[in-house]
């Protein structure tokens, strides 16, 4: 009895670092998007007579995307209301629907960098279209990741059920998810609202 | 199709001239040395399981020793053949470097001594030392430590790759400032051998802040608050949190530069609205808060040391920690004093200026804080302590220099002189370099068991001082007479040449200091049975590291009992040990190939980056995330060792213990080991050796 009790405080204080470790983490994450953002703004205007962002962006276009991601943060949290709950068809179900969610937002992303590219705007074409790809594109990558590693996840707990190392891994990626939202809203407003002020 | 497969890469990049040959062959000639030795004591096994895959932060932090020693002979050398261009090449003779192969090597030798020797030192000392001083086993995350060092090995392979294969190595000085570095002035390999070597050995940095951040303040010994923590933690962790602060802003700008690079982007070209001004504003916010990454633990070590052998409490702790404090908050304000030439306008370089004067101020806490322990001190003048005196010494002469260039005005006349030059490798070598050999010398008997004999230890550190003052007081001179940095000629009537002689000859006496600190390990390798430290506390230390064995056994601690004062192993001599401890089950991590695996992936991704080989690179990132994927879902990383069996290994290696041996005579001299060394050799010669092998 004494030894499981030792045993449920190691791993409690083994949660308790991870958890803060990953916030650690997301804090070093984050300083690289400053680094990101401080390039677009320094850059996003240096468009070398090419079209800046008010001729290029499609507002509704971005909105529709941003409110798939904000739902997909939503759902991710409704999943792990579920995972402390200890419902593993729930779970399944919200964080599935996350990650179509998380895809269909990179799918219009992929879309919209697509389109710049077939009119000829790409990355190579000015400095202002460089920051904006690597901003944008970085964030993408980002999410492509997390969509990575929600896919594995989903498939350990399909098959060997929710169990509390899985759940601790569910925390650290949803956290991971909502960090990414946080950083869309910024770019939201950075990138594709202020160019229309 | 053969860029599909090759990239850029084709035969001319086999080495061909003779600097690129002589290196490949000392590397191919190194590894099948290894090779042949690891197969002919069938040691193959035994290194992967033991070390290779270790998690122990103590061999990790071994590991670290080895490579970064290496690499301060590999960087040495870099320095030695910088000086013997300068010393000879003035007027009619050019030296025997071109000077694009000059300037290879000083940003070669810049990049190593920076990443790969200082940051691999201290990285070993906060490996093995943080642990012990706050009473834990291990570390927060084991995986993330092993990775980190694999992935700073990876870096230090990149950093020396470009000796088997491209001949080619970044000639933009240590930063590669733009536009300099991009593929309009250099096209060739160099600028991406030196962007992954950073961007994989930065990235492992990363995860080591994080990691010692969470195991200085989740896993200290209960009873162990924040105010009770000895010195060198706190260096420690200040570091730590510098580093997940700003090596993030170094990942990113390293990426900005591939991007430029590697998809033709504008962020810092001359063309379609880059902006150059912006890399050296970004790379300098990580460069100078880098060197207070370095100094920070050497502080810390100083302060342990100054402590033990002045045998008193180390003066005002709480003044000296908030001076580390006041030292890691202003350093992250500074970074413009690097280009006040750049015409940021007089309102910004007078704020920049201010800083930085500014930041001498807890700087002189923390000395005066030595200077007052060791006041009324019974101070012992052993080699740490005297690695400790010379780094006051120098790292003023290098403080006074650092807060003369904070005045713009100053700066505008010595701004990329050799003054400047002279006045960091006086604070770097002076501040970090010291801290290093003042911290192993230190903490030596800890790791091996014997401590290191002292004779020659003395002889080496006055090499170092007076090869230290040949070489830099002229540069200071020079730097005030005019010369620039990085000169690979100048004129004869400049009457330069005796000054760079001069600092030729100094370069050739601190080689020689180092290759006695290599004779002193080696001598006391020789003597290490009258040098062996049995009671685990050999200098009357303070601090915990000093409360277990020498060396400890690998789970550090058969008990973590509570601590209630700071030097709280001072307090405990005080009190008597406990008699009776009361053992428990100990938790300890399983060895992992992950970190290698993840490493190693790394590495092939960045080595198709380098080339441009994309499908190589495609395939090294699959491995990544395969192999993180693996780890990740692998639960059983742990393994449990129970109460009796610690009762038995503790009461084993009592009984083992090597007894007291007694003081006779001294340590060996220099003279003796060479009679030593004469007499192994003439015993060779006459093959009654060989018969023995």
């Amino acid at each position: 009895m004494v030894a499981e009790h030792e045993v449920e405080s190691h791993e409690e204080a083994a949660n308790d670092r991870v958890g803060f470790g990953f916030w650690v983490y997301l804090m070093t994450d984050l300083l690289m998007f400053a680094v990101l953002f401080a390039a677009f703004a320094v850059l996003r205007d240096s468009t070398a007579g090419g079209p800046g962002g008010q001729e290029l962006f499609k507002l509704p276009f971005v909105l529709v995307e941003t409110l798939i991601l904000l739902t997909s943060s939503f759902t991710a949290g409704i999943g792990m209301l579920a995972a402390h709950r200890g419902i593993k068809s729930q779970v399944l179900t919200w964080f599935g629907l996350t990650f179509c969610l998380g895809l269909a937002f990179l799918g219009m992303e992929l879309y919209e960098f697509a389109e710049f590219i077939h009119e000829g705007h790409t990355w190579q074409s000015s400095a202002s279209l460089s920051s904006f790809f690597a901003l944008v594109g970085t964030h993408g990558l980002h999410i492509t990741s997390g969509l990575l590693w929600m896919g594995t996840a989903l498939v350990f707990i399909w098959k060997r059920g929710l169990n509390a190392p899985l759940v601790r891994k569910l925390t650290l990626l949803s956290l991971f998810w909502h960090f990414l939202d946080i950083v869309w809203i910024f770019i939201f407003t950075v990138v594709y609202l202020m160019a229309f002020v | 199709m053969k860029e599909f497969l090759l990239g850029k890469l084709d035969l001319d990049a086999l080495p061909h001239d003779i600097f690129m040959i002589a290196g490949t062959a000392s590397f191919i000639l190194l590894g099948l040395f290894l090779i042949a030795v690891l197969t002919l004591t069938k040691r193959w096994t035994w290194l992967w399981k033991e070390w290779l895959t270790s998690v122990d932060p103590k061999k990790i932090g071994i590991m670290y020793f080895i490579v970064a020693g290496f690499m301060l002979v590999r960087g040495g050398l870099d320095a030695i053949m910088i000086w013997l261009q300068q010393a000879l090449s003035s007027g009619d003779s050019h030296g025997y470097l071109s000077a694009d192969h000059f300037q290879q090597i000083f940003t070669a030798h810049g990049n190593i001594m920076v990443f790969f020797v200082a940051m691999g030192f201290i990285f070993g000392l906060i490996n093995y030392i943080v642990p012990l001083q706050i009473r834990a086993r291990d570390l927060a995350s084991p995986l993330l430590n092993t990775l980190g060092f694999w992935l700073y090995v990876a870096g230090v392979i990149m950093v020396n790759m470009f000796f088997v294969l491209g001949s080619e190595y970044a000639a933009t000085g240590w930063l590669a400032i733009a536009p300099l570095s991009g593929t309009e002035f250099s096209p060739g390999v160099g600028v991406d051998y030196w962007i992954w070597s950073l961007q994989i050995s930065g990235i492992g940095t990363t995860l080591g802040g994080i990691n010692f951040i969470m195991t200085i303040l989740k896993m200290r010994a209960p009873g162990m608050t924040l105010w009770k923590m000895p010195m060198f933690t706190w260096g420690s962790l200040f570091s730590m949190i510098m580093v997940v602060t700003v090596f993030p802003l170094l990942t990113a700008t390293l990426f900005l530069l591939f991007l430029d690079r590697y998809f033709g982007m504008h962020f810092f070209t001359t063309d379609l609205g880059g902006n150059a001004m912006m890399y050296t504003n970004l790379i300098w916010m990580w460069g100078h808060p880098e060197v207070y990454i370095l100094v920070l633990p050497a502080y810390g070590i100083f302060s342990e040391v100054v402590a033990t052998f002045s045998r008193k409490k180390i003066a005002s702790y709480k003044s000296q920690v908030l001076g580390m404090a006041g030292v890691s908050l202003f350093a992250l304000s500074v970074w413009l004093h690097h280009f006040f030439t750049m015409g940021a306008g007089a309102d910004v370089n007078s704020f920049f200026g201010v800083m930085t004067m500014i930041i001498a101020i807890p700087t002189a806490v923390l000395v005066f804080g030595w200077i007052a322990t060791m006041y009324k001190g019974r101070i012992r003048f052993t080699t740490p302590m005297l690695w400790f005196l010379g780094f006051i010494g120098i790292f003023t002469l290098g403080g006074i220099s650092g807060v003369l260039l904070a005045v713009p005005p100053a700066d505008f006349q010595l701004h990329n002189s050799l003054f400047l030059v002279a006045h960091f490798h006086s604070t770097v070598i002076g501040g970090v370099l010291f801290g290093i050999f003042c911290g192993i010398s230190y903490w030596f008997p800890k790791i091996a068991g014997f401590r290191l004999n002292e004779r020659i230890g003395r002889n080496a550190f006055w090499c170092w001082i007076v090869g230290f003052s040949l070489s830099f007081i002229p540069m200071y001179v020079l730097g005030i007479m005019g010369a620039t940095r990085r000169l690979d000629h100048y004129d004869a009537s400049t009457g330069w040449q005796p000054l760079y002689i001069m600092m030729f000859i100094g370069g050739l006496v601190i080689a020689c200091g180092v290759a006695l600190q290599i004779v002193q390990i080696i001598a006391s390798v020789i003597q290490k049975r009258r040098l062996a430290d049995t009671t685990g506390d050999p200098w009357d230390g303070r601090t915990l590291e000093w409360a277990t064995a020498s060396p400890p056994p690998f789970y550090n601690f058969a008990t973590i009992e509570p601590v209630t004062t700071q030097d709280a192993f001072a307090e405990i001599k005080k009190r008597g040990a406990n008699p009776e401890p009361k053992y428990v089950d100990i938790h300890m991590p399983r060895n992992t190939s992950a970190g290698i695996y993840i490493a190693a992936f790394a590495f092939v991704a960045s080595f198709a980056f380098v080339w441009h080989i994309n499908w190589l690179a495609v395939v090294g990132i699959i491995g990544i995330i395969i192999s993180a994927i693996a780890r990740t879902f692998n639960d059983n990383v742990e393994y449990r060792i129970p109460a009796v069996v610690i009762k038995k290994m503790e009461e084993q290696r009592k009984k083992n213990a090597p007894a007291k041996v007694e003081e006779d005579g001294e340590d060996m001299s220099l003279w003796e080991f060479i009679k030593i060394v004469l007499k192994w050799a003439v015993d060779v010669v006459r093959k009654r050796r060989l018969k023995t092998w």
